[in-house]
């Protein structure tokens, strides 16, 4: 939903010529980086000879590495640009994604989920629910994940392009197949360590060529000081001409602005829906802070692949842990400069907007901030960094998504449905396979969306409504010895058919149903909710009168009948789980604390 | 498995040198503000501070893998 507007935009929107020209530095910095990432995926190629190796990595990494990799694949360039514009349009509110809805599910995954995931030595989070559940339980779980994530890297690798064709005259094919074509490269040839190494130097390259943008704003506004100042003298969001002359013209009407100090916070006004978002804290903390947020961090293979290639338990819990630190100054570095725009770039709207008339393109409109600051205060140099972090994201992104659609495709479904026990070489040969196919299907769904591109707001809201109720059937899975295989199996049905159910409700307000808000953001808040409950109410329901697995065939995989690991004394504080996880929840409630 | 600091380390100082060499031939201030800052200079200096020890770290490790390898063979 985040991405939606911007996509839409991106979609809605005529094109105008090239705004940023790039200096022989630029594509400089441009040409040594594509150097690498395709050198790094010659270099762990070698690496490669087992399906294992390339899979998971030959389950060998340590957890600083799968740590970083693990934000870094949910990095992607729609990321990046979606929470800058974001925070143009919601401030602080927006770093609710991150301290509400990531921290507490990735450290509950570290600490309660990562033991079962690892310990149970699976080779994918639908293979977990064939074992702790049933073959259709995988099926469900996997077949989904198979068809949506090279579409989600697809809509991923159309809307990049269109932001190098809106800024800076590049064709669209050219950006798709160039960038198609490296993650190619160096997918296919190393799996998933390459995937994760290059995600490793995408983390830090994202890093350090979008912080400086946080710090020139500040500069630009003059200071933290003098920025807050404008803040408390202002009103938003910006009214169009259009909406003031509505205004004007029927005397009462409320113009829909609010103090800017609103955009300062996250809580703030919560209790009712006065505040930028137009959500309440309940919506916040139990749709996206538990349910939705649950489900994505601890349930969806993309994140949980990077850990399950760390080289031993405790480095497999602390992959998510030790990710919990970096996403948690995230927002300082690309929500902040969104919001510091506010001052610098005033009066920019949705790309889909009408000013006087004419509908504004998308390199005038907020969607974009993120590349509008750059082509505004990034100089030659500077601006090839940026730009080269901004197609980084891109590849975590779509390599991310590569490496576990081949995964899931060649484990959960070829290895299961359509040849069983072949040799290990086999699946190593199919998955490189399935490596060119995922990225001929995200290039040819790019050119869907590019014809046709109302499928790409349905396709993203759809895989978020099937993934929302994942985690009830997880927890139940996990944490209940009582569930059965037929419970799990209707749990995740039941679960996903009222998400969708209560999504089509929300998308036709014309029905006479009960499920409408005034917000999308609420709705999906609210949607995921008693989804959730379906799902979780089902598991039990259907548990109750079913017939439920031999206790010895859920050691490893349910809390109860697993026995506790013996706890290393020796090892140090820094690499204590638990240690690590408390502090990375206190640091979060400073934060949170600090900007209420 | 090759140490992954080194290529990361090799990548920032390239890149960091490149930003701090067109920073010296050719300063450009931050456009469209008042102060006078040569952020590529600085800019480059920064990767270069944090490309350098990458490499060092990683180089050191590369070479004592190295060496364990070779004592093992025999």
């Amino acid at each position: 939903m985040v991405i939606n507007t911007l996509l839409a935009a991106a979609a809605a929107t005529p094109r105008s010529g090239a705004i940023i020209h790039l200096h022989g530095i630029d594509w400089a910095i441009l040409a040594v980086y594509l150097l690498f990432v395709v050198g790094i995926g010659i270099i762990t190629g070698r690496g490669s000879k087992t399906s294992e190796d390339f899979f998971l990595s030959g389950r060998s990494l340590p957890a600083w590495i799968t740590g970083l990799a693990f934000i870094s694949a949910n990095l992607g360039a729609l990321e990046v640009m979606g929470m800058s514009q974001q925070g143009y349009e919601y401030g602080m509110m927006t770093a609710n994604y991150y301290w509400i809805g990531a921290i507490p599910a990735i450290v509950f995954m570290g600490i309660a989920m990562m033991p079962f995931f690892y310990g149970s030595k699976v080779r994918s989070v639908p293979e977990f629910l064939k074992k702790r559940y049933n073959e259709g339980a995988r099926f469900i779980n996997a077949f989904t994940f198979a068809v949506f994530t090279p579409a989600i890297s697809g809509i991923s690798m159309y809307a990049l392009a269109v932001v190098m064709q809106d800024f800076l005259g590049w064709h669209f094919a050219p950006s798709v197949w160039v960038s198609a074509v490296v993650v190619l490269v160096y997918t296919f040839m190393g799996g998933l360590t390459a995937s994760i190494y290059n995600e490793v130097l995408q983390f830090f390259l994202i890093v350090l060529g979008i912080a400086p943008m946080t710090i020139i704003a500040l500069i630009a506004n003059h200071g933290w000081a003098h920025f807050k100042k404008w803040i408390a003298t202002h009103q938003l969001p910006f009214l169009t001409p259009d909406q003031v002359a509505a205004a004007a013209a029927k005397p009462g009407t409320a113009a829909h602005q609010m103090p800017a100090t609103q955009w300062m916070h996250t809580f703030h006004n919560t209790l009712t829906q006065n505040n930028p978002m137009h959500i309440t804290w309940p919506g916040i903390v139990l749709g996206l802070g538990f349910v939705l947020s649950f489900s994505y961090w601890c349930t969806n293979f993309l994140v949980v692949q990077r850990a399950l290639a760390a080289k031993d338990m405790n480095s497999a819990q602390r992959t998510p842990l030790l990710a919990a630190f970096p996403k948690m100054i995230f927002p300082f570095i690309v929500i902040l400069p969104g919001l510091l725009a506010l001052p610098l770039l005033p009066h920019l709207f949705p790309g889909n907007t009408t000013v006087n008339g004419h509908l504004i393109p998308a390199t005038e409109s907020f969607n974009n901030v993120m590349p509008l600051m750059m082509a505004r205060y990034y100089p030659a140099g500077l601006l090839g960094l940026g730009l080269t972090a901004l197609m980084a994201s891109f590849m975590s992104g779509m390599a991310g998504n590569v490496t576990a659609f081949n995964t899931v495709f060649t484990y959960d479904l070829y290895a299961v449905f359509i040849k069983p026990n072949a040799t290990d070489q086999h699946y190593l040969w199919v998955g490189r396979i399935m490596t060119i196919v995922g990225i001929i299907i995200s290039v040819g769904f790019a050119y869907v969306v590019r014809g046709q591109s109302g499928i790409m707001g349905y396709t993203q809201t759809i895989f978020g409504v099937v993934n929302a109720p994942l985690i009830a059937v997880f927890l139940l899975g996990m944490f209940a010895t009582f569930t059965t295989p037929a419970g799990g199996l209707w749990g995740l049905l039941v679960g996903t058919a009222t998400s969708v159910t209560l999504w089509v409700i929300r998308s036709y307000p014309g029905l006479p149903l009960w499920h409408h808000y005034n917000n999308n953001t609420t709705g999906a808040f609210w949607g995921a909710v008693w989804a959730f409950c379906a799902g979780a109410g089902a598991t039990i329901v259907v548990s109750l009168f079913t017939k439920k697995k031999k206790d010895e065939e859920l050691v490893g995989l349910v809390y109860q009948l697993t026995p506790k690991p013996p706890q290393d004394a020796n090892l140090p504080w820094w690499k204590k789980p638990i240690v690590l996880g408390v502090l990375a929840l206190v640091l979060t409630l400073i934060i949170n604390l600090l900007f209420w | 498995m090759m140490d992954l600091r080194l290529p990361i380390g090799i990548f920032f100082v390239l890149v960091g040198l490149i930003m701090v060499g067109y920073g010296v031939v050719s300063p450009h201030d931050i456009p469209n503000i008042t102060e006078k800052v040569n952020i590529n200079l600085y800019w480059g200096i920064v990767l270069l501070v944090f490309g350098a020890p990458m490499t060092i770290f990683g180089w050191r490790a590369e070479a004592k893998a190295k060496s364990e390898m070779k004592n093992k063979k025999p």
